[in-house]
Protein backbone atom coordinates (compact mmCIF):
# COMPACT_ATOMS: atom_id res chain seq x y z
CA UNK A 1 0.00 0.00 0.00
CA UNK A 2 1.57 3.22 -1.06
CA UNK A 3 -1.48 5.28 -1.90
CA UNK A 4 -1.81 6.58 1.66
CA UNK A 5 -1.43 10.29 2.23
CA UNK A 6 1.93 10.77 3.89
CA UNK A 7 0.60 13.61 6.05
CA UNK A 8 -2.22 11.59 7.55
CA UNK A 9 -1.24 9.80 10.75
CA UNK A 10 -1.10 6.04 10.57
CA UNK A 11 -4.41 4.40 11.43
CA UNK A 12 -2.56 2.27 13.93
CA UNK A 13 1.09 2.57 14.88
CA UNK A 14 2.64 0.03 17.19
CA UNK A 15 6.24 0.00 18.31
CA UNK A 16 8.10 -2.28 20.67
CA UNK A 17 4.88 -3.68 22.12
CA UNK A 18 5.39 -6.34 24.78
CA UNK A 19 2.67 -8.11 26.67
CA UNK A 20 2.87 -10.82 29.32
CA UNK A 21 0.29 -12.90 31.09
CA UNK A 22 2.09 -13.48 34.38
CA UNK A 23 5.52 -14.81 33.49
CA UNK A 24 4.39 -15.92 30.06
CA UNK A 25 5.35 -13.31 27.47
CA UNK A 26 2.93 -13.58 24.55
CA UNK A 27 3.94 -10.49 22.56
CA UNK A 28 7.67 -9.97 22.42
CA UNK A 29 8.14 -6.63 20.75
CA UNK A 30 5.69 -5.95 17.95
CA UNK A 31 6.29 -3.18 15.43
CA UNK A 32 3.48 -2.50 13.03
CA UNK A 33 2.15 0.45 11.09
CA UNK A 34 -1.25 0.35 9.48
CA UNK A 35 -2.18 2.99 6.91
CA UNK A 36 -5.76 4.23 6.59
CA UNK A 37 -7.69 2.00 4.21
CA UNK A 38 -5.29 -0.87 4.53
CA UNK A 39 -6.71 -4.38 4.90
CA UNK A 40 -4.47 -6.59 6.97
CA UNK A 41 -4.85 -10.28 7.59
CA UNK A 42 -3.03 -11.69 10.59
CA UNK A 43 -2.33 -15.38 10.40
CA UNK A 44 -0.42 -17.82 12.54
CA UNK A 45 -0.75 -20.80 14.82
CA UNK A 46 -2.95 -20.57 17.91
CA UNK A 47 -0.90 -19.20 20.76
CA UNK A 48 1.21 -17.06 18.46
CA UNK A 49 -0.34 -13.91 19.97
CA UNK A 50 -2.46 -12.74 17.06
CA UNK A 51 -5.71 -12.31 19.00
CA UNK A 52 -3.87 -10.68 21.88
CA UNK A 53 -2.30 -8.18 19.51
CA UNK A 54 -5.71 -7.32 18.11
CA UNK A 55 -7.16 -6.92 21.60
CA UNK A 56 -4.36 -4.57 22.59
CA UNK A 57 -5.38 -2.15 19.86
CA UNK A 58 -8.71 -1.25 21.49
CA UNK A 59 -7.49 -1.70 25.02
CA UNK A 60 -9.21 -4.96 25.91
CA UNK A 61 -5.76 -6.17 26.92
CA UNK A 62 -3.20 -4.03 28.67
CA UNK A 63 0.42 -4.23 27.61
CA UNK A 64 3.51 -3.64 29.70
CA UNK A 65 5.98 -2.10 27.26
CA UNK A 66 5.91 -0.23 24.02
CA UNK A 67 3.72 2.33 22.40
CA UNK A 68 0.47 2.11 20.53
CA UNK A 69 -1.24 5.01 18.82
CA UNK A 70 -4.53 5.05 16.98
CA UNK A 71 -4.91 7.88 14.46
CA UNK A 72 -2.10 9.69 16.19
CA UNK A 73 -3.53 9.41 19.71
CA UNK A 74 -1.58 7.30 22.18
CA UNK A 75 -3.52 4.63 24.01
CA UNK A 76 -3.70 5.45 27.70
CA UNK A 77 -5.64 3.13 30.02
CA UNK A 78 -5.52 5.57 32.91
CA UNK A 79 -7.55 8.16 31.03
CA UNK A 80 -11.17 6.97 30.65
CA UNK A 81 -12.19 9.80 28.33
CA UNK A 82 -9.25 9.14 26.02
CA UNK A 83 -10.16 5.43 25.99
CA UNK A 84 -13.75 6.34 25.18
CA UNK A 85 -12.60 8.49 22.26
CA UNK A 86 -10.26 5.77 21.03
CA UNK A 87 -12.87 3.03 21.19
CA UNK A 88 -15.29 5.10 19.15
CA UNK A 89 -12.72 4.94 16.38
CA UNK A 90 -11.98 1.25 16.74
CA UNK A 91 -14.80 -1.22 16.27
CA UNK A 92 -14.40 -4.86 17.17
CA UNK A 93 -16.14 -8.03 16.07
CA UNK A 94 -15.74 -11.21 18.07
CA UNK A 95 -15.61 -14.89 17.33
CA UNK A 96 -18.61 -15.50 19.60
CA UNK A 97 -20.65 -12.48 18.31
CA UNK A 98 -21.38 -11.19 21.84
CA UNK A 99 -24.68 -9.61 20.93
CA UNK A 100 -26.65 -8.40 23.95
CA UNK A 101 -29.23 -11.18 24.37
CA UNK A 102 -31.70 -9.05 26.34
CA UNK A 103 -32.05 -6.47 23.57
CA UNK A 104 -33.61 -6.71 20.12
CA UNK A 105 -31.39 -6.50 17.07
CA UNK A 106 -32.42 -2.88 16.58
CA UNK A 107 -31.65 -1.96 20.20
CA UNK A 108 -28.32 -3.77 20.03
CA UNK A 109 -27.30 -1.47 17.22
CA UNK A 110 -28.81 1.68 18.73
CA UNK A 111 -27.44 1.34 22.25
CA UNK A 112 -23.92 2.69 21.87
CA UNK A 113 -24.63 5.57 19.43
CA UNK A 114 -27.42 6.73 21.73
CA UNK A 115 -25.29 6.62 24.87
CA UNK A 116 -21.85 7.54 23.62
CA UNK A 117 -22.56 9.83 20.70
CA UNK A 118 -25.81 11.03 22.29
CA UNK A 119 -27.73 10.80 19.05
CA UNK A 120 -31.52 11.00 19.21
CA UNK A 121 -33.64 7.86 18.99
CA UNK A 122 -34.83 8.87 15.50
CA UNK A 123 -31.25 9.23 14.31
CA UNK A 124 -30.08 5.95 15.81
CA UNK A 125 -33.11 4.12 14.48
CA UNK A 126 -32.63 5.40 10.95
CA UNK A 127 -29.00 4.43 11.10
CA UNK A 128 -29.76 1.00 12.57
CA UNK A 129 -32.24 0.28 9.77
CA UNK A 130 -29.75 1.43 7.13
CA UNK A 131 -27.02 -0.76 8.53
CA UNK A 132 -29.30 -3.77 8.81
CA UNK A 133 -30.26 -3.33 5.18
CA UNK A 134 -26.60 -3.13 4.33
CA UNK A 135 -25.87 -6.50 5.96
CA UNK A 136 -29.03 -7.95 4.41
CA UNK A 137 -31.12 -8.27 7.57
CA UNK A 138 -33.74 -5.50 7.26
CA UNK A 139 -36.57 -7.74 8.41
CA UNK A 140 -34.77 -8.71 11.63
CA UNK A 141 -34.98 -5.31 13.31
CA UNK A 142 -37.34 -6.52 16.06
CA UNK A 143 -35.91 -10.02 16.43
CA UNK A 144 -33.91 -11.12 19.46
CA UNK A 145 -30.39 -12.48 18.93
CA UNK A 146 -31.31 -16.03 19.93
CA UNK A 147 -33.82 -16.14 17.08
CA UNK A 148 -31.05 -15.69 14.52
CA UNK A 149 -28.56 -18.09 12.99
CA UNK A 150 -24.88 -17.67 13.78
CA UNK A 151 -24.21 -16.01 10.46
CA UNK A 152 -27.06 -13.58 10.98
CA UNK A 153 -25.89 -12.80 14.51
CA UNK A 154 -22.41 -12.05 13.25
CA UNK A 155 -23.79 -9.74 10.58
CA UNK A 156 -25.77 -7.91 13.26
CA UNK A 157 -22.55 -7.64 15.27
CA UNK A 158 -20.90 -6.03 12.26
CA UNK A 159 -23.80 -3.59 11.90
CA UNK A 160 -23.55 -2.80 15.62
CA UNK A 161 -19.85 -2.01 15.30
CA UNK A 162 -20.44 0.11 12.18
CA UNK A 163 -23.13 2.14 13.98
CA UNK A 164 -20.34 3.92 15.86
CA UNK A 165 -18.81 4.95 12.51
CA UNK A 166 -15.37 3.62 13.41
CA UNK A 167 -12.35 4.34 11.25
CA UNK A 168 -10.83 0.95 12.02
CA UNK A 169 -12.44 -2.43 12.39
CA UNK A 170 -10.87 -5.34 14.25
CA UNK A 171 -12.13 -8.81 13.36
CA UNK A 172 -11.12 -11.56 15.74
CA UNK A 173 -11.66 -14.92 14.00
CA UNK A 174 -15.16 -13.84 13.17
CA UNK A 175 -16.06 -16.94 11.19
CA UNK A 176 -14.48 -19.57 13.43
CA UNK A 177 -17.67 -20.24 15.40
CA UNK A 178 -19.84 -20.52 12.30
CA UNK A 179 -21.11 -23.55 10.43
CA UNK A 180 -19.27 -23.79 7.11
CA UNK A 181 -22.34 -22.87 5.04
CA UNK A 182 -22.73 -19.60 6.98
CA UNK A 183 -19.15 -18.38 6.58
CA UNK A 184 -19.72 -16.96 3.11
CA UNK A 185 -22.47 -14.50 4.06
CA UNK A 186 -20.28 -12.95 6.77
CA UNK A 187 -17.16 -12.76 4.62
CA UNK A 188 -19.18 -11.10 1.85
CA UNK A 189 -20.03 -8.26 4.23
CA UNK A 190 -16.40 -7.90 5.31
CA UNK A 191 -15.28 -7.90 1.70
CA UNK A 192 -17.69 -5.10 0.84
CA UNK A 193 -16.32 -3.09 3.78
CA UNK A 194 -12.79 -3.61 2.51
CA UNK A 195 -13.81 -2.38 -0.93
CA UNK A 196 -15.29 0.76 0.58
CA UNK A 197 -11.97 1.64 2.12
CA UNK A 198 -12.49 0.62 5.74
CA UNK A 199 -9.25 0.00 7.61
CA UNK A 200 -9.45 -3.64 8.60
CA UNK A 201 -7.30 -5.80 10.79
CA UNK A 202 -8.47 -9.35 10.86
CA UNK A 203 -7.22 -12.44 12.55
CA UNK A 204 -8.39 -15.23 10.33
CA UNK A 205 -8.03 -18.87 9.43
CA UNK A 206 -9.72 -18.35 6.08
CA UNK A 207 -6.60 -18.28 3.93
CA UNK A 208 -8.43 -17.96 0.66
CA UNK A 209 -10.32 -15.00 1.98
CA UNK A 210 -7.14 -13.42 3.36
CA UNK A 211 -5.50 -13.84 0.01
CA UNK A 212 -8.40 -12.39 -1.90
CA UNK A 213 -9.21 -9.37 0.25
CA UNK A 214 -6.14 -8.23 2.11
CA UNK A 215 -3.40 -5.82 0.99
CA UNK A 216 -0.93 -7.22 3.46
CA UNK A 217 -0.60 -10.47 5.33
CA UNK A 218 1.19 -10.72 8.64
CA UNK A 219 2.44 -14.05 9.84
CA UNK A 220 2.91 -14.18 13.59
CA UNK A 221 5.07 -16.74 15.28
CA UNK A 222 5.93 -16.99 18.97
CA UNK A 223 4.86 -13.47 19.80
CA UNK A 224 6.61 -11.72 16.94
CA UNK A 225 5.79 -10.58 13.42
CA UNK A 226 7.75 -13.30 11.72
CA UNK A 227 7.09 -12.49 8.11
CA UNK A 228 4.92 -10.01 6.27
CA UNK A 229 4.14 -8.89 2.77
CA UNK A 230 1.52 -8.93 0.05
CA UNK A 231 -0.72 -12.00 -0.04
CA UNK A 232 0.93 -13.21 -3.22
CA UNK A 233 4.40 -12.96 -1.73
CA UNK A 234 3.49 -14.79 1.44
CA UNK A 235 1.29 -17.50 0.07
CA UNK A 236 3.19 -18.37 -3.10
CA UNK A 237 6.68 -17.65 -1.94
CA UNK A 238 7.01 -17.98 1.84
CA UNK A 239 10.56 -17.22 2.92
CA UNK A 240 10.83 -18.52 6.45
CA UNK A 241 10.64 -22.23 7.25
CA UNK A 242 8.04 -21.51 9.96
CA UNK A 243 5.62 -19.95 7.47
CA UNK A 244 6.27 -22.73 4.97
CA UNK A 245 5.47 -25.25 7.65
CA UNK A 246 2.37 -23.35 8.76
CA UNK A 247 1.02 -23.10 5.23
CA UNK A 248 1.69 -26.74 4.44
CA UNK A 249 -0.01 -27.79 7.67
CA UNK A 250 -3.23 -26.23 6.39
CA UNK A 251 -3.50 -28.59 3.48
CA UNK B 1 -59.36 -16.25 85.84
CA UNK B 2 -60.09 -14.77 82.44
CA UNK B 3 -60.77 -17.29 79.66
CA UNK B 4 -59.17 -16.60 76.25
CA UNK B 5 -60.92 -17.85 73.14
CA UNK B 6 -58.97 -19.02 70.11
CA UNK B 7 -60.13 -15.88 68.33
CA UNK B 8 -58.58 -13.72 71.08
CA UNK B 9 -55.27 -15.45 70.49
CA UNK B 10 -55.44 -15.33 66.69
CA UNK B 11 -56.60 -11.72 66.48
CA UNK B 12 -53.77 -10.54 68.73
CA UNK B 13 -51.26 -12.57 66.76
CA UNK B 14 -52.58 -11.10 63.51
CA UNK B 15 -52.02 -7.61 64.87
CA UNK B 16 -48.45 -8.54 65.75
CA UNK B 17 -47.93 -10.24 62.36
CA UNK B 18 -48.22 -6.80 60.75
CA UNK B 19 -44.97 -5.86 62.44
CA UNK B 20 -43.28 -9.00 61.19
CA UNK B 21 -44.29 -8.02 57.68
CA UNK B 22 -43.27 -4.39 58.10
CA UNK B 23 -39.89 -5.33 59.57
CA UNK B 24 -39.34 -7.87 56.77
CA UNK B 25 -40.10 -5.25 54.14
CA UNK B 26 -37.82 -2.69 55.73
CA UNK B 27 -35.00 -5.23 55.97
CA UNK B 28 -35.57 -6.42 52.44
CA UNK B 29 -35.89 -3.02 50.77
CA UNK B 30 -33.13 -1.44 52.89
CA UNK B 31 -30.95 -4.49 52.36
CA UNK B 32 -31.65 -4.23 48.65
CA UNK B 33 -30.41 -0.64 48.45
CA UNK B 34 -27.31 -1.30 50.53
CA UNK B 35 -26.81 -4.54 48.59
CA UNK B 36 -26.81 -2.75 45.23
CA UNK B 37 -24.30 -0.19 46.51
CA UNK B 38 -22.05 -3.01 47.77
CA UNK B 39 -22.49 -4.89 44.51
CA UNK B 40 -21.34 -1.88 42.49
CA UNK B 41 -18.36 -1.42 44.82
CA UNK B 42 -17.49 -5.08 44.37
CA UNK B 43 -17.85 -4.97 40.59
CA UNK B 44 -15.47 -2.03 40.14
CA UNK B 45 -11.86 -2.73 39.34
CA UNK B 46 -10.68 -1.36 42.69
CA UNK B 47 -9.05 -4.17 44.65
CA UNK B 48 -9.45 -2.47 48.02
CA UNK B 49 -13.19 -1.98 47.48
CA UNK B 50 -13.57 -5.61 46.42
CA UNK B 51 -11.80 -6.82 49.56
CA UNK B 52 -13.75 -4.46 51.80
CA UNK B 53 -17.07 -5.78 50.49
CA UNK B 54 -15.90 -9.39 50.67
CA UNK B 55 -14.92 -8.85 54.31
CA UNK B 56 -18.29 -7.23 55.07
CA UNK B 57 -20.11 -10.18 53.55
CA UNK B 58 -17.98 -12.68 55.48
CA UNK B 59 -18.57 -10.90 58.79
CA UNK B 60 -22.34 -10.93 58.39
CA UNK B 61 -22.50 -14.44 56.98
CA UNK B 62 -20.08 -15.79 59.56
CA UNK B 63 -21.79 -14.55 62.71
CA UNK B 64 -25.27 -15.44 64.02
CA UNK B 65 -27.99 -12.92 63.29
CA UNK B 66 -28.82 -13.09 67.00
CA UNK B 67 -25.36 -11.71 67.88
CA UNK B 68 -25.77 -8.98 65.28
CA UNK B 69 -29.06 -7.98 66.90
CA UNK B 70 -27.51 -7.93 70.37
CA UNK B 71 -24.55 -5.93 69.16
CA UNK B 72 -26.77 -3.43 67.39
CA UNK B 73 -29.07 -3.07 70.38
CA UNK B 74 -26.57 -2.97 73.23
CA UNK B 75 -23.53 -1.81 71.26
CA UNK B 76 -25.16 1.32 69.93
CA UNK B 77 -26.31 2.18 73.45
CA UNK B 78 -22.70 1.95 74.68
CA UNK B 79 -21.67 4.30 71.90
CA UNK B 80 -24.16 6.77 73.32
CA UNK B 81 -26.77 6.37 70.59
CA UNK B 82 -30.21 5.89 72.07
CA UNK B 83 -31.62 2.87 70.24
CA UNK B 84 -35.12 1.52 70.36
CA UNK B 85 -35.74 -2.15 69.65
CA UNK B 86 -37.26 -0.91 66.39
CA UNK B 87 -34.16 0.80 65.06
CA UNK B 88 -31.81 -1.89 66.30
CA UNK B 89 -33.88 -4.60 64.61
CA UNK B 90 -34.32 -2.61 61.41
CA UNK B 91 -30.63 -1.70 61.16
CA UNK B 92 -29.23 -5.14 61.88
CA UNK B 93 -31.70 -6.95 59.62
CA UNK B 94 -30.97 -4.47 56.84
CA UNK B 95 -27.24 -5.04 57.12
CA UNK B 96 -27.74 -8.80 57.36
CA UNK B 97 -29.94 -8.82 54.23
CA UNK B 98 -27.56 -6.57 52.33
CA UNK B 99 -24.68 -8.98 52.90
CA UNK B 100 -26.63 -11.96 51.60
CA UNK B 101 -28.27 -10.09 48.73
CA UNK B 102 -24.98 -8.66 47.51
CA UNK B 103 -23.50 -12.15 47.57
CA UNK B 104 -26.43 -13.59 45.60
CA UNK B 105 -26.31 -10.77 43.05
CA UNK B 106 -22.56 -10.89 42.75
CA UNK B 107 -22.90 -14.52 41.72
CA UNK B 108 -25.43 -13.49 39.08
CA UNK B 109 -23.16 -10.74 37.72
CA UNK B 110 -20.26 -13.22 37.65
CA UNK B 111 -22.31 -15.59 35.56
CA UNK B 112 -22.60 -13.06 32.73
CA UNK B 113 -19.95 -13.96 30.17
CA UNK B 114 -16.78 -11.95 29.76
CA UNK B 115 -17.75 -11.42 26.13
CA UNK B 116 -20.64 -9.18 27.16
CA UNK B 117 -18.30 -6.87 29.06
CA UNK B 118 -15.85 -6.86 26.18
CA UNK B 119 -18.52 -6.10 23.60
CA UNK B 120 -19.79 -3.21 25.74
CA UNK B 121 -16.25 -1.89 26.23
CA UNK B 122 -15.51 -2.14 22.53
CA UNK B 123 -18.57 -0.01 21.85
CA UNK B 124 -17.00 2.71 24.03
CA UNK B 125 -19.53 2.41 26.84
CA UNK B 126 -18.11 3.59 30.15
CA UNK B 127 -18.19 1.47 33.29
CA UNK B 128 -21.61 2.76 34.44
CA UNK B 129 -23.16 2.26 31.05
CA UNK B 130 -21.74 -1.25 30.85
CA UNK B 131 -23.36 -2.09 34.20
CA UNK B 132 -26.59 -0.24 33.66
CA UNK B 133 -27.45 -1.28 30.11
CA UNK B 134 -25.63 -4.56 29.49
CA UNK B 135 -24.70 -6.44 32.66
CA UNK B 136 -27.39 -5.63 35.24
CA UNK B 137 -30.39 -6.27 32.99
CA UNK B 138 -29.06 -9.74 32.22
CA UNK B 139 -27.99 -10.46 35.80
CA UNK B 140 -31.38 -9.28 37.10
CA UNK B 141 -33.18 -11.98 35.15
CA UNK B 142 -31.11 -14.65 36.82
CA UNK B 143 -31.33 -12.96 40.20
CA UNK B 144 -35.11 -12.71 40.52
CA UNK B 145 -35.81 -16.25 41.72
CA UNK B 146 -33.02 -16.55 44.36
CA UNK B 147 -33.75 -13.02 45.57
CA UNK B 148 -37.42 -13.74 46.19
CA UNK B 149 -36.35 -17.02 47.80
CA UNK B 150 -34.10 -15.10 50.19
CA UNK B 151 -37.09 -13.00 51.28
CA UNK B 152 -38.34 -16.13 53.07
CA UNK B 153 -35.12 -16.19 55.10
CA UNK B 154 -35.61 -12.56 56.04
CA UNK B 155 -39.19 -13.14 57.21
CA UNK B 156 -38.05 -15.99 59.45
CA UNK B 157 -35.05 -13.97 60.57
CA UNK B 158 -37.31 -11.28 61.99
CA UNK B 159 -38.38 -13.77 64.68
CA UNK B 160 -35.02 -13.18 66.35
CA UNK B 161 -35.89 -9.53 66.88
CA UNK B 162 -38.15 -10.77 69.69
CA UNK B 163 -35.11 -11.28 71.94
CA UNK B 164 -34.38 -7.56 72.05
CA UNK B 165 -37.97 -6.85 72.94
CA UNK B 166 -39.36 -5.97 69.55
CA UNK B 167 -43.00 -7.03 69.53
CA UNK B 168 -43.57 -8.95 66.33
CA UNK B 169 -45.20 -12.31 65.77
CA UNK B 170 -42.88 -14.45 67.92
CA UNK B 171 -42.68 -11.97 70.79
CA UNK B 172 -46.47 -11.58 70.76
CA UNK B 173 -46.73 -15.37 70.90
CA UNK B 174 -44.55 -15.46 74.01
CA UNK B 175 -46.55 -12.70 75.67
CA UNK B 176 -49.88 -14.36 74.90
CA UNK B 177 -48.56 -17.69 76.19
CA UNK B 178 -47.63 -16.00 79.45
CA UNK B 179 -51.21 -14.79 79.79
CA UNK B 180 -53.08 -17.85 78.56
CA UNK B 181 -50.83 -20.74 79.64
CA UNK B 182 -51.57 -22.44 76.31
CA UNK B 183 -48.11 -22.60 74.69
CA UNK B 184 -48.95 -25.37 72.24
CA UNK B 185 -52.03 -23.66 70.85
CA UNK B 186 -50.36 -20.26 70.67
CA UNK B 187 -47.09 -21.38 69.07
CA UNK B 188 -49.00 -23.54 66.61
CA UNK B 189 -50.88 -20.45 65.54
CA UNK B 190 -47.60 -18.54 65.30
CA UNK B 191 -46.07 -21.26 63.13
CA UNK B 192 -49.11 -21.34 60.87
CA UNK B 193 -48.88 -17.60 60.37
CA UNK B 194 -45.21 -17.73 59.42
CA UNK B 195 -46.09 -20.49 57.03
CA UNK B 196 -48.90 -18.47 55.51
CA UNK B 197 -46.52 -15.57 54.93
CA UNK B 198 -43.61 -17.65 53.62
CA UNK B 199 -45.28 -20.32 51.54
CA UNK B 200 -46.78 -18.00 48.90
CA UNK B 201 -43.37 -16.33 48.57
CA UNK B 202 -41.72 -19.70 48.01
CA UNK B 203 -44.33 -20.63 45.43
CA UNK B 204 -43.81 -17.32 43.69
CA UNK B 205 -40.04 -17.80 43.67
CA UNK B 206 -40.46 -21.23 42.16
CA UNK B 207 -42.81 -19.99 39.44
CA UNK B 208 -40.34 -17.21 38.59
CA UNK B 209 -37.55 -19.76 38.35
CA UNK B 210 -39.57 -21.73 35.82
CA UNK B 211 -40.42 -18.61 33.85
CA UNK B 212 -36.88 -17.32 33.56
CA UNK B 213 -35.46 -20.76 32.94
CA UNK B 214 -37.59 -21.09 29.82
CA UNK B 215 -36.53 -17.67 28.57
CA UNK B 216 -32.88 -18.55 28.76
Amino acid sequence: MSNANSFAPAAVAISGLRKSFGINEVLKGIDLNVQPGEVIAIIGKSGSGKSTLLRCINGLETFQHGRLTVQGHALDYSDPSAMRALRQQVGMIFQSFNLFPHLTVGKNIQLAPGLVKQLSVTETETKARQLLARVGLSEKYDAFPDQLSGGQQQRVAIARALAMSPGILLCDEITSALDPELVGEVLAVVESLAKEGMTLLMVTHEMNFARKVSNRVIFMHQGLVHEQGTPDMLFTNPKTPELQQFLSSLH
Amino acid sequence: MVEFSLWDIVSNLLLAARWTIVLSLIAFVGGGFVGVALLIARTTHSRSLQYAVALYVQVFQGTPLLMQLFLAYFGMAILGVETSAWTAAAVSLTLYSSAFLTEIWHGCVKSIGKGQWEAAQSLALNFWEQLRYVIFPQAARIAVAPTVGFLVQVVKGTALASVIGFVELTKAGTMITNATFKPFVVYSCVAVMYFLICYPISLYARSLEGKFYVQR
